[in-house]
């Protein structure tokens, strides 16, 4: 069967070389800004490119559980990577935010506390804070059942980062919005109506 | 650069112009896309000659205008102007073009008319962008007539002497330096004299971000973001933020055109 082989080419890859790949685009997007590929306004595409990746991330991260249900895919031990680039792509997009484009410790608060769409995406960072501080195996065992609910946490960050992305944009954009639309379709199908028994029994 | 003597002249002495490249590559022109570079690699499908452009509602000469016989008619001059967008970007343009008034008078002003609408082109076969409904198309924009009579309003047909390009608003488009970008309509089709406040693309999408004044101001913040300061274009990853200046630094000339107005109510 062509998922029987997909795993086993899969099984081959070393969690090391996904997040070796995965930060490449990280030093990749500043050389572009510095010398002039991200176009004539740099700060805001720099801004702009790490989000969108982070999102990107976000939206491969909740493929996983339905390509095992669904295709027999099993990618589950690339989770946890995809977990902690979009935590560092989150970070540096926060960071280009802070320092290169606001450049104000007043504003920054200012804009946090009076501007919806920041308020929202600060949430998301917050919230997703905890979850990069337990992706290791010692928190996995110490914290047991409550490791699982916890890290459900991640299904109130992925929509509030692509909420942030559809407020962020002048007028009713098609890119935001199809990103929204993926998240809502991955989301639905953990719902316990559509979720049908699963074809791999648990690794 | 050519200095002409004229309103706008005062400020162009610290003016430094951005390059050409970075003029027409950075644009919003929504009908060719909502990507910063998506005029620059589609407006080149917009057809620009033939044009012409309706001037009708209040005025004594109703007519199509084609652009040659405008042409003939006004008087072309360089001004430096700055540009600040809405977005809190900006830069600063050398425009060619003449005085809206000039045009307006040619048409013949009827006494009564109050405010002056302006209409872009909409060619769906030429613009991948207006397959969406970001805007309400065609793009309508709108001025007070006093604000469209000022001789800092110009109708802009050329940049460092060259014929405008398309991603700018070929073949002719508004220029009000005083108002966020958004107010310089591009590539107009149709200008109309009425005596109602007309309705403006921006404004009907969100009335709560958008007037229809809108003004520079530093003082009266986007909801989504605040408006005191603004990237200059062209300026690198590590450029610091200019403080944006009231009425994008032509307060002077035009500051009257407002007095007794609450302008964070008349944003």
């Amino acid at each position: 069967m062509l998922a029987d082989q997909v795993n086993t080419a899969v099984r081959r890859i070393p969690v090391w070389l996904v997040y070796c790949l995965g930060l490449l685009p990280a030093p990749w997007f500043l050389y572009l800004g510095l010398t002039g590929g991200l176009g004539v306004e740099p700060i805001k595409a720099l801004e702009h490119e790490l989000g969108l990746l982070a999102l990107q991330i976000m939206v491969a991260g909740l493929c996983i559980t339905p390509l095992r249900r669904y295709a027999g895919l099993n990618l589950l031990r690339f989770r946890r990577a995809l977990g902690v680039l979009c935590f560092t792509y989150v970070a540096l997009h926060l960071l280009v935010w802070l320092v290169l484009d606001v450049q104000s410790l007043a504003r920054i608060w200012a804009d946090i506390v009076k501007r919806p769409y920041i308020t929202i995406g600060m949430s998301a960072f917050v919230l997703m804070i905890p979850l990069a501080l337990t992706s290791n195996d010692l928190s996995v065992r110490k914290l047991g059942p409550l490791w699982r609910r916890l890290h459900k946490l991640t299904y109130v960050v992925v929509p509030l980062g692509a909420i942030h992305f559809v407020m962020l944009r002048k007028g009713f954009q098609l890119e935001p919005l199809v990103y929204l639309l993926a998240i809502a379709v991955l989301l639905a199908l953990r719902l316990p109506v559509l979720a049908r028994p699963r074809r791999v029994s648990r690794a | 650069l050519v200095g002409l003597a004229g309103p706008g002249q005062a400020q162009s002495g610290d003016l430094k112009p951005n390059t050409f490249e970075e003029i027409t590559s950075y644009n919003n022109f929504y009908e060719f896309g909502t990507d910063k570079g998506d005029p620059a690699r589609y407006a080149s499908r917009m057809t620009t000659s033939p044009w012409t452009v309706r001037i009708d509602g209040m005025v004594d000469r109703p007519a199509d205008y084609t652009f040659e016989d405008i042409m003939a008619r006004m008087t072309v001059e360089e001004r430096i102007y700055r540009l600040r967008c809405v977005e809190t970007w900006s830069m600063v343009v050398p425009w060619n073009g003449f005085e809206l008034a000039d045009l307006l008078k040619m048409a013949g002003v009827k006494s009564g008319a109050k405010y002056v609408a302006f209409e872009t082109l909409l060619r769906p076969e030429e613009m991948p962008g207006v397959r969406f409904p970001v805007l309400d198309w065609p793009y309508v924009e709108g001025l007070r007539l006093d604000e469209a009579m000022h001789p800092l309003t110009i109708m802009a047909t050329g940049i460092y002497g060259r014929d405008i390009p398309n991603q700018n608003g070929a073949p002719l488009r508004l220029v009000v330096p005083w108002k966020y970008g958004f107010k310089s309509i591009k590539s107009v089709v149709r200008i109309t004299l009425t005596d109602k406040q007309p309705p403006t693309s921006w404004n009907k999408s969100l009335p709560r971000e958008y007037g229809f004044y809108s003004n520079v101001n530093p003082e009266v913040d986007h909801p989504r973001w605040s408006q005191a300061t603004e990237k200059r274009i062209g300026a690198g990853l590590f450029a610091r933020n200019q403080p944006t200046l009231m009425m994008n630094g032509y307060a002077d000339e035009v500051a009257s055109l407002y007095a007794g107005m609450d302008l964070a109510k008349n944003y």
